[in-house]
């Protein structure tokens, strides 16, 4: 029964404490909200899978952005944040994909696409001269 | 070239679309999320207590004595009812465990510790879940084994059970 308890997914309850700081609260500065607010639109709900932290209600999700506002707040980059967050969840957390080996393929995907399509393009055109 | 492999083309798209299809079906992508922290030093931070009558706990603690074993936990968690019982055969069997209390407070720790047992030497208040996403952490609960020079060894998501206790077990004596 506990097994069970453990296993169904609405057991994995919120806490009934208050959000954490900035959570729903914007920043001072809005120059800094603003780049706070872009950057958790391309950020993962850990829980809420599926979901930017910007857009979910999780618990977690708040506690993430006001991971993100603290930090921007203290004088961090956006991408300095993101590194963070990678460095422990992994590139899965953001939804903007990192330049690396396994996302190459991906960056390399339109240059490709581009390239067959010219090539594609030529040899109806130099046929069609020929005709 | 043979007009009929063109005909078949969209059905040959077809099919193998629902080979994915029934291939993911079938085995579901995990969702569980893995810290990327595993062989790398526990991040520094200084939790306040979360108990009055319990040490604080704070990255130095860690990195002082032997394997550890760190326990991310709420009293709002129920899961972590199911785990107990197990914590305390951990306790009792000479693991050191210490213990992260996420988004809780004072009484209610008190309350879960007095209805499930207390198997912590030392417990950080998390307030706001910063400490447990320094750790690569998800949830509640999840557990690490940190090795005497301070470096994140293992890592446990969900609760430990009393399947789980050998592979525990093995882990924390690598990390001796």
């Amino acid at each position: 029964m506990i097994l069970l308890l453990a296993l169904s997914t609405p057991a994995w309850a919120d806490s009934a404490q208050p959000p954490a700081p900035y959570a729903y609260r914007q920043l001072e500065d809005a120059k800094q909200e603003a780049r706070a607010k872009a950057l958790m639109a391309e950020l993962r709900c850990l829980v809420c899978q599926g979901q930017s932290i910007a857009e979910s209600d999780a618990e977690m999700a708040g506690d993430m952005r006001s991971l993100v506002r603290q930090r921007i707040k203290a004088g961090e980059s956006p991408d300095e944040v993101r590194t963070w967050l990678i460095e422990r969840y992994g590139s899965w957390v953001s939804y903007k994909p990192t330049f690396s080996p396994e996302t190459l393929f991906l960056y390399a995907a339109p240059l490709l696409l581009l390239l067959a399509g010219s090539l594609l393009a030529a040899r109806r055109m130099k046929r069609r001269r020929v005709r | 070239m043979n007009r009929k492999l063109w005909l078949a083309l969209p059905l040959i798209v077809f099919a193998l679309f629902v080979l994915a299809v029934g291939w993911r079906l079938s085995s579901p992508p995990d969702p569980t999320v893995k810290s990327r922290m595993i062989g790398k030093p526990v991040p520094e931070f200084a939790l306040p207590a979360a108990l009055p009558a319990k040490p604080a706990l704070a990255s130095a603690d860690l990195r002082r004595q032997g394997p550890r074993l760190v326990n991310l936990f709420a009293s709002w968690c129920v899961p972590c009812i199911a785990e107990a019982p197990v914590l305390l055969d951990l306790k009792n069997r000479g693991v050191a465990i210490d213990g992260i209390a996420i988004r809780d407070t004072p009484t209610d720790i008190q309350r879960f510790l007095a209805d499930h047992g207390d198997p912590f030497q030392r417990m950080g208040d998390d307030k706001a879940s910063q400490v447990q996403m320094a750790f690569g952490s998800a949830g509640v609960p999840e557990s690490f084994v940190v090795d005497a020079s301070g470096v994140i060894r293992f890592q446990h998501v969900g609760p430990i059970m009393p399947q789980d206790v050998p592979t525990i077990l093995a882990e924390l004596e690598k990390a001796r």
